[in-house]
């Protein structure tokens, strides 16, 4: 046990691509917490989806010992969290588990929207923050605008701002110092009863569930039999350790410090995070105020390509679970599609991360529908139904009015494109709140509808703006609006796959959109194929996929017979991979892509 | 099947060349022993004979490769050897291939003294600059010299033109198809480009470099228009790519579509034969060199014989003989495999129709035959 003076606890704030991971991995490796053979980039990011895609999904934390210039030894504990917006709520509930960040910027970007929504829960959390600049080895690295920026945009003093270059270790041990002069040590009684937080939790193929913890006040040991206060449920610990970053066991663990615990829990679903834990027989009078559990707001259907796998993706997707207590899931029908389920997300990042893990960890080709919010529809007789699939949508005589959910989104642009990025919100239905400037940046704030953004509105941002935006959002509440649900028709028949809420407004444009999409997506056919968008029964827009002309082979001679026999099995083989709607063969890809907007 | 007809394929894997487009069995080589070949393709005629003795030979071709790099003596003793095994029919056709680099006049008079009474030449295009993209060696005013000679030795001449090629338009394929019907040969070949696996088109094709190939509307267009061009000239089409004077479309041809039988020999060739044990298919080793060698150590050895079951002879009847505008014969055996509720979605879709006991593609349905092909054919 390490007494209080003696530990400090922090984040890392960044802005995706700033220099976190590579932050992380300096530390670790100046105070030698890993052996140099060990060392291996992103130590934190451990599933390859995480390292694959440069995020981290999952809160992790590393302890380490450092050697101060005042001749003491430090614990210094690292929270990393995810950067993600999908996982913000996340974020804000590791932060409470710590005293301070360091707020990692790069020197030759400036603040991005993701440094902002980031610091924001950071100073909520009454965090001590430290700027660094980052990447100053960087030619286009501009120390005083940007800490000029820190200033003026998020409003914390950025005179003092460590300067480093996290890629040649340039001022790692001004980090190291400022961490130990400027970040408060945390506090606690170690003889009061325990009162420790929850902070996360995963399953471990060989562990169980392991829990990650902050102790605030009292001491945990192994073997003590502790009672979650949220769950009531109570367990002996098994064992208790600290991540370094790999497992190292300990004794105890007392006030300020943080470690991990296995206690023969179930199933991840088990624990609450933010839950507070505390001894079975000398509890904590006062609970932690703990946190509401992180809801999905994205569903969609996952059916298999091929119906024989359901039982194989139910498998997947119960496994998937255990360790993802944010994901939802329920069993879906779906006329065309056959059997699949019915999932929800946090956000779409989240959406792909699940629907890529089960593609490749379980080999199941996947259809993927149209993903949904939630909406809020209110019936004539008073009653609330939330709809998560506009398939299952009430009869319209029966429903008095919908409402929608609606974000918060903060966008940094460069000030060329200012013009693009204000259209695209526009165009999304989107109500303008702020626009400030920050240098050649401006920053807009939006009022947007959720729907609108959750399919490609980060792709098109992206677009408009060269990869030069960044946007980060948070949920506001819900409104009413004038929703209505709209149907696809191919071949005159209702794909209910296919089916969409949207703004009675957009509904032209949207249907227009769609059925010129899947006139390019669908292959054509031996006969001509209407392409219908509808409202109710009424049809407002319509394209007509024509006839295919020409599919045959110039060549078929003596030896050729058995070559096109081959070829004839082939084509048999590919239509496995279509689902038939009547007599049409719709792409697996025409889902998805069918609802992407160009504009 | 012996209503069908009965043929002989002979293949020659050796050309000058190799075009860029092209994925038959065709080899380049500095020299090539043609007694050695001359030798083998005797002693397989032997090995063929002994199997289907008593039958009536109706056709023979020589094909490639370039067959018109053969000695005289080769295609000769061939012939000689051919008309000791089998007995002929009166009106049998010799096709020989020939590419027009290779057309010399006394050369073919001695191919037609030898036996050979029809020729069918690769001149692939009209245009100078499309012969260089296509990587042939001659030159349109070499193709049509040769084409003459061809022409007032043999009786019966057809020659090859691909269309659709790169940046072609429809009104320049017009113009280059209207000379060559102008040149009255009695048959003519005319395949849209294709893009074979394997060759060096496909390599170039895939790597986004060979542009300008029509899409599918154009295509389309093109290749109505061609059958209008060739009707109105008096050489209608009687197969997807093929057209013909009255009487002169390929016996031998037609032996592969109305599925009769015929012998393969030489390396890659395929071959079909309705034995006492019903019909089977041939294939013989690829490589030339294995082949011959093959041939020298076991003359049974080059060719590999496997069985074609009913569901498979179903699926090459309709796969060859929908090709052709008279269709396949729907006889009993074949009402009682073919899949009716998918010939009469067919037939409702204007795709195929039923006329005096045959089955039939319509115009429209010839020209996405792969597609009616895999709707008859799938499970
Ligand atoms: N030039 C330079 N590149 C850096 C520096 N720090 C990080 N990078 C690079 O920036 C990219 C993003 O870094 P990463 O640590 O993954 O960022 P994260 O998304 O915030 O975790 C990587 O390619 C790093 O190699 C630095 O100090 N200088
Ligand atoms: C066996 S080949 C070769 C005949 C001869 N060696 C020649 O090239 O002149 C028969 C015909 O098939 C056609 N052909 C070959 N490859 C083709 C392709 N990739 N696309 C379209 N037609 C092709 C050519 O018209 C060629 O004349
Ligand atoms: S000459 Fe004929 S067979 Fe030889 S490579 Fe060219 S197209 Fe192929
Ligand atoms: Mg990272």
């Amino acid at each position: 046990m390490t007494d209080l003076t003696h530990i400090r606890n922090f984040s890392i704030v960044a802005h995706i691509d700033h220099g976190k991971s590579t932050l992380a991995d300096r530390l670790i490796q100046l105070t030698g917490t890993v052996a140099e053979r060990d060392m291996k980039e992103q130590l934190l990011d451990s599933m390859d989806i995480e390292r694959e895609r440069g995020i981290t999904i999952k809160a992790n934390s590393v302890r380490i010992e450092y050697p101060a210039k005042d001749g003491q030894t430090y614990i210094l504990n690292l929270i990393d969290t995810p950067g993600h917006v999908d996982f913000a709520y996340e974020v804000s509930r590791s932060m409470r588990a710590v005293e301070g960040s360091l707020l990692v910027v790069d020197a030759s970007q400036g603040v991005e929207a993701q440094t902002l929504a980031n610091v924001y829960q950071a100073i909520d959390a009454d965090h001590e923050i430290v700027p660094v600049l980052n990447k100053v080895d960087l030619p286009a690295a501009d120390c005083d605008r940007v800490a000029e920026q820190i200033e003026d945009v998020i409003g914390i003093d950025a005179t003092d701002a460590v300067q480093i270059s996290a890629k040649t270790g340039l001022g790692i041990p001004d980090v190291l110092e400022a961490i130990v002069q400027r970040l408060p040590a945390p506090q606690g009684d170690r003889d009061a009863p325990l009162k420790a937080m929850l902070v996360d939790s995963w399953y471990d193929p060989y562990l169980g569930v392991v829990v990650m913890i902050r102790v605030m006040e009292g001491v945990i040991k192994k073997g003590d039999r502790i009672r979650m206060m949220q769950t009531a449920a109570t367990y002996p610990i098994d064992r208790l350790a600290v991540l370094r970053p790999e497992m190292q066991n300990i004794a105890e663990l007392g006030p300020g410090e943080i470690g991990v615990l296995t206690a023969s829990i179930k199933q991840v679903r088990d624990t609450r995070v933010g839950d507070t834990i505390t001894h079975e027989k000398r509890q904590t009078e006062t609970a932690l105020p703990g946190f509401k559990p992180a809801q999905p707001v994205v569903f969609c259907g996952l059916f298999p390509v091929d119906n024989g796998e359901f039982e194989d993706l139910r498998d997947a997707i119960e496994k998937l679970a255990l360790n993802d207590a944010s994901f939802s899931f329920e069993m879906e029908t779906s006329a065309a599609l056959g059997f699949g389920f019915r999932c929800g997300f946090l956000g779409l990042l989240h959406l792909e991360v699940i629907r890529d893990r089960i593609e490749r960890e379980y080999q199941i080709e996947l259809i993927t529908t149209a993903p949904s919010v939630i909406y809020h529809v209110h019936m004539r007789d008073g009653t609330m139904e939330e709809l998560h699939n506009p398939a299952d949508m009430p009869d319209l005589t029966l429903v008095d009015h919908i409402e929608e959910p609606r974000i918060k989104a903060t966008i940094l642009v460069p000030d060329d494109y200012l013009g693009d990025v204000l259209k695209l919100c526009q165009d999304r239905r989107g109500i303008q709140e702020d626009l400030t400037y920050a240098g050649t940046r401006a920053m807009v704030v939006y009022d947007l509808p959720l729907n609108e953004v959750v399919f490609d509105f980060y792709d098109r941002l992206k677009s408009v703006t060269k990869g030069y935006a960044s946007f980060d959002y948070q949920m506001t509440g819900y409104r009413q609006d004038f929703l209505v649900k709209m149907q696809v028709l191919v071949n005159e028949e209702p794909v209910d796959a296919l089916s969409i809420m949207v703004h009675r407004d957009r509904a032209e444009m949207r249907g227009r959109a769609m059925c010129e999409k899947l006139k390019d997506l669908i292959p054509r056919h031996m006969f001509k194929i209407p392409i219908q968008a509808a409202i109710g029964g009424r049809v407002i827009a319509r394209e007509t996929l024509s006839a295919m002309r020409k599919d045959v082979t110039a060549k078929c001679y003596g030896g050729d017979a058995t070559r096109k026999k081959k070829l004839l099995e082939k084509q048999k083989a590919g239509k496995k991979k279509m689902r038939q709607f009547g007599k049409v063969d719709i792409p697996q890809e025409a889902f998805i892509s069918a609802l992407k907007m160009d504009g | 099947m012996a209503d069908q007809g009965f043929g002989l394929y002979l293949h020659w894997p050796f050309c000058q060349a190799k075009c860029p487009y092209c994925d038959f069995n065709s080899h380049v080589v500095a020299q090539i022993d043609q007694t050695a070949w001359a030798e083998a393709y005797g002693q397989q005629i032997e090995y063929f004979g002994e199997l289907t003795k008593g039958r009536i030979l109706n056709s023979v071709y020589f094909g490639g490769g370039t067959p018109s790099l053969m000695d005289v003596a080769v295609v000769d003793a061939v012939l000689d050897k051919i008309r000791a095994t089998w007995s002929l029919a009166n009106d049998i056709e010799v096709t020989l291939e020939a590419n027009p680099t290779s057309v010399e006049a006394d050369r073919f008079r001695d191919y037609r003294m030898a036996g050979v009474n029809r020729v069918s030449m690769g001149i692939q295009a009209l245009r100078d600059a499309d012969l260089r993209a296509l990587g042939r060696l001659h030159s349109v005013s070499e193709a049509l010299a040769a084409f003459d000679i061809a022409r007032r030795i043999f009786d019966r001449v057809s020659f090859d033109l691909i269309y659709a090629r790169q940046d072609q338009s429809l009104a320049a394929w017009e113009a280059e198809l209207t000379e060559a019907l102008a040149l009255s040969a009695d048959h003519l070949s005319l395949y849209q480009l294709t893009i074979e696996d394997g060759t060096a088109f496909a390599d170039r094709f895939n790597a986004g470099k060979l542009r300008g190939l029509p899409a599918e509307d154009l295509s389309a267009d093109m290749y109505e228009l061609t059958q209008n061009l060739c009707e109105a000239s008096g050489l209608p089409s009687y197969e997807v790519s093929n057209h013909a004077a009255h009487g002169a479309q390929s016996q031998h041809n037609l032996i592969y579509w109305r599925g009769g039988d015929w012998v393969g020999i030489g390396p890659g060739a395929h071959g079909r034969l309705t034995m006492a044990d019903g019909r089977h298919g041939t294939q013989t080793d690829l490589s030339p060199q294995i082949w011959l060698e093959h041939c020298r150590q076991d003359p049974a050895r080059p060719t590999y014989w496997e069985p074609i079951l009913p569901a498979g002879h179903l699926t090459e009847r309709l796969m060859m003989g929908l090709r052709l505008n008279e269709g396949v014969v729907l006889d009993n055996n074949f009402r009682r495999q073919i899949n009716s509720c998918k010939v009469k979605y067919l037939l409702e879709l204007g795709l195929l129709c039923e006329k005096n006991d045959r089955l039939i593609t319509t115009r429209k349905g010839r020209l996405v035959l792969n597609s009616v092909l895999s709707e008859l054919l799938a499970d």
